[in-house]
């Protein structure tokens, strides 16, 4: 099997893809060697150069008590990846098994883990952000828990209607006439096909989750004050947009690119993952 | 010597809305070791019913009222799921009928085939070198190649290959082969029919041949069983059944076959009427609605009646019918 035969080769033929895996790329650079390419410290105070435009010095201006937009928003990307990566792997794993749960179950747990489902997808992310807000101290953690419960119902349904599909398909009872047991029709035969769509899901949906983190601490709800988050920026060029419309274009910029990025990427999966769809090469 | 495969009076019913459906009535059938045989009949006659049965891999609403089916002598029906795993594939296996959908997409041929040889001590390249040695007698060209493909990269016809190399792969004593040449163009059928018969020949196997074309059932199989709504109504050599059938349901679907016209016809022939309802069947004759030969005395139930040779038909008037 030659290079353009593998997955990697495959999404490197999709400009789609490159561009996704560019942004995504200088996202994970910029978040692990964040320290480094700051040219100034992120807490750093300047009262003297408060509100300052683009410069050499500051390349994305400063903010109203002075500090580096730029050095805010490569550290706030550890945030974003942080909040996002922990999200969606907690949520993802419990949509994982529940929703094969449902789909292998039995009847009346089936309808119960639905039911469960469809009640957590109907609650407005926000609404209940708001609720947990008060009720849990400040911080990412709250804001990873917020994620979790309000998406891990999307992968259960989505790994449900794959099983259940796939329970019936021909292949299956194909594979239990040859012998296969029942975890080996679950891990072997099921799961490698649920996965498909799931990493699909996962990729769209690790935006969604910055966005949320950004959206909570754009509220004050999410991270604690002084924390670089991507929500906090825009918040500070929120409430100057009038005079300094640099610091909240500059804070929106990142989250533009990384939800483009992680869609992109995910677009591009399902058009590989999914064999039926794949092109004839 | 005993039948590979013995079905004795199975009943078969499906837990419905409407009340229990009678998907199998009193199915008997022998298969002789080394021997095939060909069951025939229109959908819905219970095939699918009947290897679900055998395979014992039923859905969760259908129950096995009685009977009983032997595999060697074995009984299946009250065998431990442990060792009906064990049969399955190694000793029963099956080709299904779509080889578009009977192979898992996401996975190589090689694995799948590697997969199903989990029950031997080998090493994984000897298992590859059998995967390799089988998809090669069951004529794919290049078969260390197709190791690495995926189902979607083989045509229909490979893929059915395919699926016969899986099939045959443990040797299995009973092959069952449901319509595996349906979902095929007539010149592949020809091939299929072929390859499986030099297969049986070479492993030694019995075959249980479903399909509802006449034509591959008198080419290929040695005996055949006709099934109507859920009952065998007639079992019996080839030739015989074929040349002097002795149930008026088997004449009929010689009559309607279209390999044997021989002038161009407007419309082709059927027979008049629908299967009964499964649900409540008639008593007596289930053929009777839509038999000319209808009497009064089809309102009992027929008994086997036997025919010339080891050939029998369930109907109260077979002698004069066959002869």
């Amino acid at each position: 099997m030659s290079f353009r035969h593998t997955l990697a080769g495959r999404l490197m033929a999709d400009p789609m893809a490159v561009v996704a895996l560019i942004i995504i790329t200088a996202l994970v650079a910029i978040a692990v060697f964040a320290d480094v390419i700051s040219p100034h410290d992120h807490t750093a105070m300047n009262l003297a150069d408060r509100f300052a435009p683009p410069s050499s010095t500051y390349w994305l201006g400063t903010d109203n008590l002075g500090r580096d937009t730029f050095s805010r928003l490569a550290q706030g990307s550890r945030i974003a990846l942080y909040v996002a990566l922990t999200a969606v792997t907690i949520s993802g794993l419990i949509g994982l098994v529940l929703g094969m749960i449902a789909g292998f179950g039995p009847r009346w747990l089936d309808n119960l883990l639905l039911f469960i489902f469809d009640t957590l997808r109907a609650y407005p992310t926000i609404i209940l952000a708001l609720a947990l807000a008060a009720l849990m101290p400040r911080g990412l953690s709250t804001v990873i828990i917020v994620v979790v419960i309000t998406s891990f119902a999307e992968y259960g349904r989505v790994v449900r209607t794959q099983t259940l599909s796939l329970k019936n398909a021909e292949f299956i009872l194909a594979e239990r006439a040859m012998g296969a047991s029942f975890g080996r029709i679950v891990f072997h035969h099921v799961l490698p096909n649920v996965l498909g769509p799931f990493f699909i899901l996962a990729a769209m949906n690790l935006p969604v989750v910055i966005t949320i983190e950004a959206g909570m601490s754009f509220l004050g709800i999410g991270v604690p004050p002084g924390t670089p988050s991507w929500g906090a920026t825009l918040k500070d060029g929120f409430d100057y947009i009038r005079n300094t419309p640099w610091i909240i274009i500059a804070g929106g910029l990142p989250l533009i690119l990384v939800t483009l990025g992680f869609t992109f990427l995910g677009e591009a999966l399902r058009d590989q993952l999914d064999p039926k769809l794949r092109k004839s090469r | 010597m005993t039948d590979t495969l013995n079905v004795d009076g199975l009943t078969v019913h499906y837990a419905t809305r409407e009340g229990a459906l009678q998907a199998l009535r009193d199915v008997a059938l022998d298969v002789p070791p080394g021997q095939i045989v060909g069951i025939v009949g229109e959908s819905g006659c219970g095939k699918s019913t009947l290897i679900n049965a055998l395979l014992q891999l039923m859905p969760e609403n259908a129950r096995i009222a009685s009977g009983a089916i032997r595999l060697e002598g074995e009984d299946l029906i009250g065998a431990r799921a442990r060792r009906l795993r064990d049969l399955r594939g190694r000793d029963i296996a099956v080709v299904f009928q779509d080889p578009m959908t009977s192979l898992n997409p996401v996975l190589t041929i090689g694995r799948q085939m590697h997969d199903i040889q989990y029950r031997e001590k080998r090493s994984t390249a000897e298992k590859r070198r059998m995967a390799a040695e089988m998809l090669g007698r069951v004529g794919l060209p290049d078969p260390a190649a197709k190791l690495d493909a995926y189902p979607h990269e083989l045509s229909g016809g490979q893929r059915q290959r395919v699926a016969i190399a899986m099939a045959v792969l443990m040797r299995p004593r009973l092959l069952i082969a449901d319509e595996p040449t349906t979902a095929l163009d007539a010149t592949l059928e020809v091939q299929i029919i072929e390859l499986l018969k030099e297969l049986q020949q070479e492993i030694g196997c019995a075959i249980l041949f479903i399909s509802h074309h006449l034509g591959v059932i008198a080419e290929l199989c040695d005996r055949v069983v006709v099934m109507y709504a859920g009952e065998a109504v007639e079992e019996g050599p080839v030739a015989d059944v074929f040349q002097r059938p002795g149930h008026p349901y088997t004449a009929k679907l010689i009559e309607c076959d279209p390999g044997r016209m021989k002038t161009r016809v407007a419309q082709l022939p059927s027979i008049p009427g629908d299967l009964p309802d499964l649900t409540d069947p008639p008593a007596g004759c289930i053929f009777r609605d839509r038999c000319d030969r209808a009497a009064e005395r089809c309102r009992t139930r027929p008994d086997r009646v036997a025919l010339r040779g080891a050939h029998w038909a369930l109907c109260h008037f077979a002698a004069e019918v066959s002869a």
